[in-house]
């Protein structure tokens, strides 16, 4: 298998994502005992370098460039491309993110080769890697393999088993000189609108609304329960048209598709389309009105009652087993 | 302007998947424009209103796929053009699609490309992005605001649900997001006019490419389906009771708590 892995990690307000770990879970198994080499971008890197080397990376590359604290596809691509270039690597794992979905074609362009996007397993065949990702927003799956010399995937958050933590684990960390230049990207604001900072492709738990929310002040109850559970909140196309909120909240095969360990879908019928993006979630509890809504059909659990009932009670019991 | 939308014919959302020899069967299967490019489409069309020039919509595919370019002129662009992909026996990944739609445009100076920022049926995100680099160009991806003023770009992106104002120049690639606009139905004199907008048909011999050249660099191994989840266990008692045996199954059953 791959000799050497390049792994790029991701940093979120200071924090190493989680997904990071898992792609370097990937590269573990993509390398076989071959070295597992780290990336970070960004200021005071170290804590979360080391954190990468305990999780199994050998050594990590750092760079805390002003031009790569926020990701502009011309920088983070110089960069990658560099560092590609002195460490030749057999395989490379970006994290399936906003930006690891940006860049990661580009580099495979560049290099002229093949990438596996999205990747929720892998496994090894005879010495081959074989990829499983999802098609149709997770209405069914496809198993791919790379023909080329680099293996190059993009891992999906919440998907992969991390290794065990060994704090016992050192390896090098070193800054790199990269050389960037001609950026054609100017960022002037981000503005935060996530709540509590759990992002719905990470989020271990989630919380969605539908119709049956009614409005944009029925959102509060879930927002409620999201905060005692650590979750983010998301929701059914309905309520995305109807402006009970933001698009960047929905769910399904337009919006997002997720994977959380828990989901709890709070007077969503439970289209098609809603359940293509929601219904390889660990768990899922059904709440609605209607007991003939399909969504109970794909639930583990259902609770047959009104949300404005059913939410406020479960956020009280779940606050006394949580805390 | 010289503006292009790259777009993608794919299963309407309603479909069912249903794979038979490990081929996804598209018996009987409606066919639509991938969601994400409808955005590109109207976007394409607002933007050419405004600083005048013309929309040519870009698709790979076979001959089929004509009836999505239509619906497109339909709804206002100006031109079309299907790159046949008939003679490409092999399969065709992302490298091979984005080979042949940069060598289409490579000649044709675009200011403007627009896409999908990803197909609801392969859902990679891939093609859009390789073609910038292939044609050497900017991107801005996942965008739900784009305003242009001569050479200079202001979008927004919806990054993981913040919002990233950005700023660049021409020529540029940009993916839309949800969010971006809502678009049109095609208007009855829309597709009235449509019958007569140019659909030209281009093939890789056009391009100078050869089938080895765009050969796939990755090989679907087999495609299933997910077993279909057993009927969960809908709770009976007082409400508050249901609540209470929900949250232990949770801690003790299915260990998510």
């Amino acid at each position: 298998m791959a000799n050497k892995v390049l792994v790029l990690g991701e940093i979120k307000d200071g924090e190493l994502r989680h997904v990071s770990l898992e792609a370097v879970a990937a590269a573990s198994q993509i390398a076989d005992g071959g070295e597992i080499v780290g990336v970070l971008f960004g200021k005071q890197v170290q804590g979360c370098a080391e954190t990468m080397i305990q999780f199994g990376a050998d050594r990590v590359l750092t760079s805390d460039r002003e031009e790569l604290s926020v990701y502009t596809t011309d920088a983070c691509r110089q960069a990658m491309l560099q560092l590609y270039e002195q460490e030749q690597p057999e395989a490379m794992i970006l994290p399936h993110t906003s930006s690891g979905k940006d860049l990661a074609p580009r580099l495979a362009a560049k290099l002229q080769t093949g990438l596996v996007s999205d990747v929720v397993n892998i496994e090894i065949n005879n010495g081959t890697a074989v990829f499983t990702r999802p098609i149709y927003s997770g209405k069914a799956f496809e198993k791919v393999s790379i023909n080329e010399e680099l293996l190059f995937a993009t891992v999906r958050p919440n998907n992969l088993e991390t290794l065990e933590k060994d704090i016992s684990r050192t390896g090098r960390i070193e800054p790199v000189d990269l050389e960037i230049k001609e950026l054609r990207t100017i960022i002037s604001e981000v503005v935060k609108k996530t709540s509590g900072g759990v992002d719905l492709a990470e989020a271990d738990i989630i919380v969605a609304g539908g119709r049956g929310v009614k409005s944009a002040e029925g959102f509060q109850p879930l927002e409620e329960l999201a905060e005692v559970l650590g979750g983010a909140v998301g929701a059914s196309r309905g309520a995305c048209d109807a402006e009970y909120c933001d698009y960047s909240l929905q769910i399904g095969q337009t919006g997002k598709v997720v994977t959380p360990d828990l989901y709890i879908a709070a007077g969503i019928s439970g289209a098609i389309q809603h359940l293509a993006g929601m219904s390889n979630a660990k768990v899922i509890v059904a709440i609605n009105k209607d007991p003939e809504a399909p969504i109970f059909d794909t639930a583990d659990y259902g609770i047959v009652g009104d949300l404005f009932e059913v939410i406020p009670l479960l956020t009280e019991e779940c606050k006394k087993v949580t805390t | 302007m010289n503006i292009y939308v790259l777009l993608k014919r794919t299963f309407d959302t309603e479909e069912k998947i249903v794979i038979e020899n490990g081929c996804i069967v598209e018996d009987d299967v409606e066919f639509i424009i991938n969601p994400y490019d409808e955005y590109a489409v109207e976007e394409a069309i607002n933007l050419r209103d405004l600083h005048g020039g013309e929309v040519t919509i870009v698709t790979a595919g076979g001959e089929e796929a004509g009836q999505q370019l239509r619906t497109a002129l339909a709804m206002g662009a100006d031109k079309a053009v299907l790159i046949g992909m008939e003679e490409v026996t092999e399969e065709v990944d992302h490298y091979t699609l984005s080979r042949v739609l940069s060598a289409y445009l490579e000649d044709k100076q675009p200011d403007l490309i627009l896409a999908g920022n990803v197909a609801v049926d392969d859902g990679a995100g891939q093609t859009a992005p390789r073609v910038a680099e292939e044609l050497g160009i900017n991107q801005l991806t996942t965008i739900t605001k784009i305003a242009i003023q001569e050479n200079h770009v202001k979008v927004e992106r919806d990054v993981e649900g913040d919002i990233e104002h950005a700023e660049t120049s021409l020529p540029l690639l940009v993916t839309c997001q949800q969010g971006l606009n809502e678009p049109r139905y095609p208007s009855l004199p829309g597709i009235m006019k449509a019958k007569k907008k140019p659909l030209d048909r281009v093939e890789l011999a056009d391009l100078n490419l050869e089938e080895e050249e765009v050969k796939a660099k990755t090989n679907s191994v087999s495609r299933f389906v997910p077993p279909e989840k057993e009927a969960g266990k809908i709770l009976e008692g007082e409400l508050y009771e249901q609540v209470q045996e929900l949250v232990h199954l949770l801690r003790n059953e299915a260990k998510v708590l």
